[in-house]
């Protein structure tokens, strides 16, 4: 039978059959509260553990109270969603998950975000009846990313994440009964474990047990040392969600205010990240055209495809898992890492500083960037080339901190020399943009002729994995694009087994690339709001007058200037790394 | 061990296995079968009652007869060794004296097998204090 | 050939190995041996006998002698005056407690005379290593049957015909499972067999794998034959060693006889028996949880649907029937649904395994017919209370159950009648409770256990279970209030009713049960500070009485705390503040001097 007649609230109801009680619910306005349910729509990502048991509702008929959340309707149902058995049962199981968690929402990084606050008022609680010993953990604090596991409720969302979209296999839940929680194997700490810091988990939890690493205290304090020149960088991802921070309907652009925020917050030059991308797409375009060239001139020791290389927690899963491939993806450096190494170079031998009084901070969609700037070969004289990665959320947290307006800041432009930058910069944070605006460059430097169409809507979406095969004039350029580590690996194999037929293919690690990064404001299950981000991405390249990276002036200047031509000497020291092995 | 290659087979087998825990099968339901005691105290062992309790046990499986054939402490009847008691199913135990090889055949042919009284029944005098 | 004469079974259970069941064995062929007798006289290891309490058994076949907690030393002795002389060692029979007779033959004693033995016919009476013994008691006879002339659907019937329900706790019909999942379509579906016994206290599966292995194995194949299985899995406990190295050894003799492998029999039917070894998590028990730790997952359970039948182990259709289910199933495709259904009640056919423990006389394992009833089981069967005390309460599927008092002693047991008194059949578990038990105590003892093996994923398993517990542990400590035995029956209600499993669902039943049968002694604690069983540490009063004191100072020099102080020879005082109710004094006072409140 396909369809399934029921009732919800004595509201006559008719859905498919394979329908929850909680979806066949929404579909009528009903919203059933959940808290360890979470749906991620065309990314295809569910956590339904059915744990927390707050979405309980009604059956009639039924021994026991069902949860909504993974219980299918069938015909004839009597559900009630908010009886005085169910309210009942609902509190007590709220109080049951409070009187286990820490009473620090007033100081909790969480504060206001927290999918358990917002629970706990809406149910109305005012008093735990049943008050008891509350489990107590150490706190672990990675590079990246800190486990407060006293706040974790087991909802359970981190460890899908982590293990079914990522397959990174760090978190999952340890012991049994009340002692039972989520952590990595043995309890060990997250910077011994193979955690690739992409803040998947971070994105998804309710509450405060895992939240990043807050920087913003040593960015104030740099920011009011008059003896450093500061210089921030801000990724493309970044200026689609920041909005969402202040009150913006998602997928607002707001890069104009947030040049003008960093202004005010005191930053002594605004760039663009998206410079960096151009950078970037100017030498791993070249690397992808010279291993294809080599390829086609029948050299068997070349490899292909060319993974890209701009994620960090990208770069950490393959030295984890597939260290043997390590030679495989580009050896270009993140954007962020080039703007750095830039920054500290070119634009500090400009200002006449030394690069100890230079203090580069960059804002980023992710929490992995964190850990990426504090990584060795990115430092010279144990001097980082970027200082401070703070996330989207930390900078809103910082504008918010410094009485600034932000829905009220003017449009403002980025500095120069380093904030000029065209469309295929902006794409990079998206999904499938990073190789898109590879082949803008790529297709036009082979051909040597200009393209006819700018847009790849072949190369866009949000399926986890896609293929396309890219005409260079005769020349068919098979290209994959992953996103998620668990798609990531899926393609890995395939070229382990020597399956792979692709010549490039675009890795990040966060669903949905970094519109969807660890570092953005809480998407709280909405994947719409990553559509949206994703949306206002492509709106800003359209409205860009310079669309292909080689096109940018101010990275035609640099080269001239400073780097010579890409994968030059001197680009390759800076621009450039190399890949280890972490088992 | 070779491989059963068929339900037949597996029933033959069954067959040769269960000679070898008739004696458990028997005795745990005594009294559905035929119940030989062997008088076999000194008296008993000295006149012979081992070979005795040795021809039962060997004719009987010969006669195919379910039989429990146990061995018992003196009987009381020390002129008459080897004694032995022998109970049919639903009747009650006769003890007889002077058991030897053909007498032990005489009994299964004429008495356990058909019913038949055979010479040499001791009169039972005395009750067990269980009785 | 009928070689030997007389058959020594001795019980090779865990507990009676335990006892040195081994040595006695090694001795008694040695012993037999040298006198020559090796070719008249069988000794074998049997699985248990169930009358555990008296281990290590041997019984001597053909006279069916039953000896009891023989040790080594007594071999020479058994040899010596039974084996050769055919005088049983009388010192060594069982000794009814009631009538202080001694029984010879164990046909006798009341702890055999109402028992049916299906599940466990061969449990005391085969040497479970040896498949040849099986055989002979119509071993994999079912299972040719069904091969050569049933079709699946034919056994389903008969097995649905025979009203057998599962023994796992639940009660599902076993027939109508097996059907569900034969209709499920799938090129690979699982037979599991869940050995993963936790109940406290309970130990049938264990014995019946131990004593009895290839019954489940025979099983198991004819449940794959009926629903299209050519895999066989058992899920058993690591603890369980001994079960693991019998069910290794039937299923390699099974294998080579070809009864368990490919080309079964000559019918082309295939079926394959691998082990799986738990960690000996409770929650394991539970079908999903089972699956989940048999694929390497963390062992909790998942909501149901999709059932195990549907979408099971690595997500094919999975059968899952638990040790003494299965070994049911032999004896029904043998006997007949009809025989089989005419034993036990109207919805429960066939009898049940329970392990008696607690305060009871005759500890052990017993089967009986479904019906039968409670008194039956702990007076007749059992022997009754332990020490002649007052039979208090008994508690009836484990963790998940609940006491039964005295008023439910003529109820028979079957899974509807206990459902109904507010207990459950569960695994069969049984522990009995006499006078000087507490029930709130006891309700505490069950939190712990759950709190224990909760696998922690749903909230009012993880959380309100360590409430309970420590709402209980609170009412023991004599700090109870007013409020508590109420908000005991309010989160157990709510617990109840938003558990996600068996296990959580269940839990609160020992609370429940115990305050609706017992609420006065919950009271006690609360309102007067007192544990009416006098076992609640907190709420005893050790005082002495000044006018019995002859102040001989035992008392002071045996208190571990120095609690005790007082002159020689005048009265002696004890500080209640430092008294840690140990009970010492109480015990070396000569002069009674010492009263306990």
């Amino acid at each position: 039978m396909d369809i399934v007649n029921l009732t919800i609230d004595n509201k006559p109801v008719v859905v498919k059959s394979g329908t929850t009680i909680l979806e066949a619910a929404s579909g009528v306005g009903m919203h059933i509260p959940t808290l360890c349910h979470m749906k991620l729509e065309d990314l295809n990502i569910e956590n339904k553990p059915g744990g927390c048991r707050i979405c309980v509702v009604e059956v009639e008929g039924r021994r026991n109270l069902a949860p909504a959340c993974c219980t299918d309707v069938s015909e004839g149902m009597k559900i009630n969603t908010h009886s005085m058995r169910v309210i009942n049962a609902r509190r007590t199981v709220m109080e049951l998950i409070l009187s286990d968690h820490p009473f620090d929402c007033l100081i909790c990084a969480k504060s206001g975000n927290c999918d358990l606050q917002d629970m706990a008022h809406n149910l109305g609680i005012r008093e735990i009846h049943y008050k008891g010993e509350q489990s107590t953990y150490r706190e672990d604090t990675s590079p990246a990313i800190i486990r407060e596991v006293d706040k974790c409720i087991m909802c359970r969302r981190c460890e899908t994440m982590c293990n079914e979209v990522q397959t990174v296999g760090v978190l999952s839940a340890i012991n049994r009964g009340f002692e039972s929680v989520v952590s990595p194997a043995f309890e060990m700490n997250l910077d011994h474990s193979v955690c690739t810091y992409c803040g998947q988990c971070v994105a998804v939890c309710p509450t405060g047990a895992l939240t990043e690493v807050d920087e913003t205290g040593k960015v104030i304090r740099a920011l009011s040392d008059p003896t450093k020149t500061v210089i921030v960088q801000t990724a493309p991802a970044v200026r689609a969600a920041l909005g969402e921070e202040f009150g913006m309907e998602a997928g607002s652009l707001v890069t104009g205010k947030l040049v003008a925020a960093l202004r005010r917050l005191g930053f002594d030059h605004v760039f663009d990240t998206d410079f960096a991308a151009d950078l970037t797409i100017m030498e791993e375009g070249t690397e992808l055209l010279n291993r294809l060239g080599k390829h086609l001139a029948g050299d068997k020791e070349v490899k292909l495809p060319i993974l890209t290389s701009c994620c960090p927690a990208w770069v950490k899963f393959f030295e984890h898992q597939f260290p043997e491939m390590k030679d495989i993806p580009s050896t270009a450096r993140s954007p962020q890492q080039m703007f750095g190494a830039i920054a500290k170079t070119y634009f500090a031998d400009q200002l006449g500083i030394k690069r100890e009084d230079m203090v580069v901070v960059s804002i980023m969609p992710c929490v992995a960037k964190k850990y990426e700037c504090g990584r060795d070969e990115f430092k010279t004289n144990d001097n980082p080339d970027v200082d401070h990665a703070l996330t989207t959320r930390e900078l809103a947290a910082l504008i918010k901190l410094s009485n600034i307006d932000f829905t009220a800041l003017p449009n403002e432009d980025f500095d120069n020399p380093l904030g000029e930058s065209t469309g295929a910069g902006v794409i990079f944070g998206t999904t499938g943009g990073v190789i898109e605006a590879a082949v803008r460059t790529a297709y036009e430097v082979h051909t040597k002729k200009e393209l006819p169409k700018l847009d790849f809507e072949e190369l866009r979406g949000m399926e986890g994995i896609r293929e396309a095969t890219i005409d260079f004039d005769g020349l068919p350029i098979k290209i994959g694009i992953a996103h998620g580590l668990g798609n990531a690996r899926k393609l890995l194999e395939d070229i382990q087994a020597g399956k792979s037929e692709f010549h490039a293919i675009e890795i990040m690690s966060c669903p949905g690339g970094c519109i969807g990064g660890g570092g953005q404001p809480y998407h709280h299950g909405d994947a719409g709001i990553l559509k949206k981000r994703q949306a206002a991405l492509y709106t800003e390249d359209k409205n860009k007058t310079l669309r292909k990276s080689h096109e940018n002036p101010h990275i035609i200047e640099l080269y001239e200037k400073f780097l010579g031509e890409p994968m030059s000497e001197k680009a390759h020291h800076l621009l450039h790394t190399e890949y280890f092995d972490r088992t | 061990m070779t491989k059963i290659k068929s339900l037949a087979d597996l029933r033959k087998m069954k067959e040769e296995a269960q000679s070898k825990i008739k004696l458990r099968e028997n005795s745990t339901n005594p009294d559905q079968v035929v119940q030989v005691k062997v008088g076999m105290a000194t008296c008993g062992i000295a006149s012979g009652a081992k070979d005795t309790m040795k021809y039962f046990v060997e004719e009987l499986e010969q006669e195919a007869i379910d039989a429990v054939v146990t061995q018992t402490g003196c009987m009381g009847y020390c002129y008459a060794e080897p004694t032995v008691e022998v109970k049919l199913p639903g009747k009650e135990p006769l003890v007889y004296g002077h058991v030897n090889k053909e007498k032990v055949h005489e009994i299964i042919d004429k008495y356990i097998k058909r019913g038949e009284l055979v010479d040499g029944i001791i009169p039972v005098s005395f009750k067990t204090i269980d009785d | 050939m009928t070689d030997y004469k007389m058959h020594l079974l001795i019980c090779g259970g865990t507990g009676c190995k335990a006892s040195e069941s081994d040595e006695i064995k090694n001795r008694l062929n040695q012993l037999i041996g040298d006198l020559g007798l090796a070719d008249e006289v069988q000794v074998v290891l049997t699985g248990c006998f169930g009358f555990c309490e008296k281990g290590p058994i041997i019984k001597v076949l053909p006279d069916n002698t039953f000896y009891v907690q023989v040790t080594p030393n007594d071999v020479v002795e058994i040899v010596e005056e039974h084996i050769v002389k055919g005088r049983p060692v009388k010192r060594l029979l069982y000794t009814d407690p009631n009538s202080a007779e001694q029984i010879s033959d164990s046909k006798g004693m009341d702890f055999y005379k109402k028992q049916i033995r299906i599940a466990l016919k061969n449990c005391g009476f085969i040497n479970p290593e040896n498949i040849d013994e099986y055989i002979a008691r119509d071993g994999y006879q079912a299972l040719g049957k069904c091969l050569s002339e049933l079709t699946p659907e034919e056994v389903i019937k008969e097995v649905k015909d025979s009203g057998l329900r599962g023994r796992g706790g639940g009660g599902f019909p076993t027939g109508l499972k097996w059907e569900i999942t034969k209709n499920v379509e799938n090129d690979q579906k699982y037979v599991v067999c869940n050995a993963d016994e936790g109940d406290p206290g309970a130990f049938m599966d264990r014995s019946i794998l131990e004593g009895d292995p290839h019954s489940v194995l025979e099983a198991m194949a004819i449940c794959g034959y009926c629903i299209g299985a050519d895999k066989g899995l058992v899920y058993i406990r690591a603890e369980y060693p001994l079960a693991i190295q019998r069910l290794k050894i039937a299923i390699k003799q099974a294998e080579e006889y070809g009864l368990i492998g490919d080309d079964i029999l000559g019918t082309g039917f295939n079926f394959h028996i691998e082990l799986r070894y738990g960690a000996g998590a409770f929650v394991c028990g539970e079908e999903t949880a089972l699956i989940h730790s048999m694929e390497g997952l963390r062992g909790e359970p998942t909501f149901k649907p999709p059932f195990p039948s549907v979408s099971g182990y690595m997500g094919k259709p999975t059968n899952v029937n638990n040790v003494e289910t299965f070994a049911n199933i032999p004896v029904i495709l043998n006997k007949g649904a009809e025989w089989f259904s005419k034993i036990g009640t109207e919805k429960s056919k066939g009898t049940k395994v329970f392990a008696l423990a607690g305060k009871i006389n005759n500890v052990g394992l017993i089967e009986v017919p479904m019906g039968t009833t409670l008194r039956e089981v702990i007076y007749d069967i059992g022997g009754g209370i332990k020490d002649g005390k007052e039979f208090k309460a008994v508690q009836t599927g484990g963790p998940s159950g609940g006491c039964l008092t005295k008023d439910s002693l003529d109820i028979p047991i079957d899974y509807d009648n206990l459902l109904a008194s507010g207990s459950m059949m569960g695994s069969g578990g049984m522990i009995v409770m006499d006078e000087s038990d507490c029930m709130v105590s006891i309700a505490k003892f069950y939190l712990d256990f759950t709190l224990e093996e909760s696998c922690g994923k749903c909230t009012p398993c993880r959380v309100g279970n360590k409430r309970l517990y420590e709402l209980l542990d609170k009412i023991t400590q004599g700090k109870g209030e007013e409020q508590d035995i109420e908000k005991l029956k309010d989160l157990s209600v709510v617990i109840k009713d938003t558990a996600l499993c068996g296990l959580g669902q269940t839990s609160p039943n020992p609370v429940l049960s115990t305050i609706s049968n017992f609420e006065h002694e919950y009271k006690a604690h609360v309102h007067d500070g007192k544990c009416p069983a006098g076992q609640c540490k907190s709420l005893l009063r050790y005082d002495i009485v000044e006018d019995l004191c002859t102040g001989c100072t035992l008392c002071f020099r045996n208190c571990p705390v120095g609690a005790i102080s007082g002159e020689r020879r005048a009265p002696h005082f004890i500080d209640q503040t430092l008294c840690i109710k140990c009970g010492v004094c109480f015990e070396k006072c000569k002069f009674n001097a010492i009263t306990l409140t």
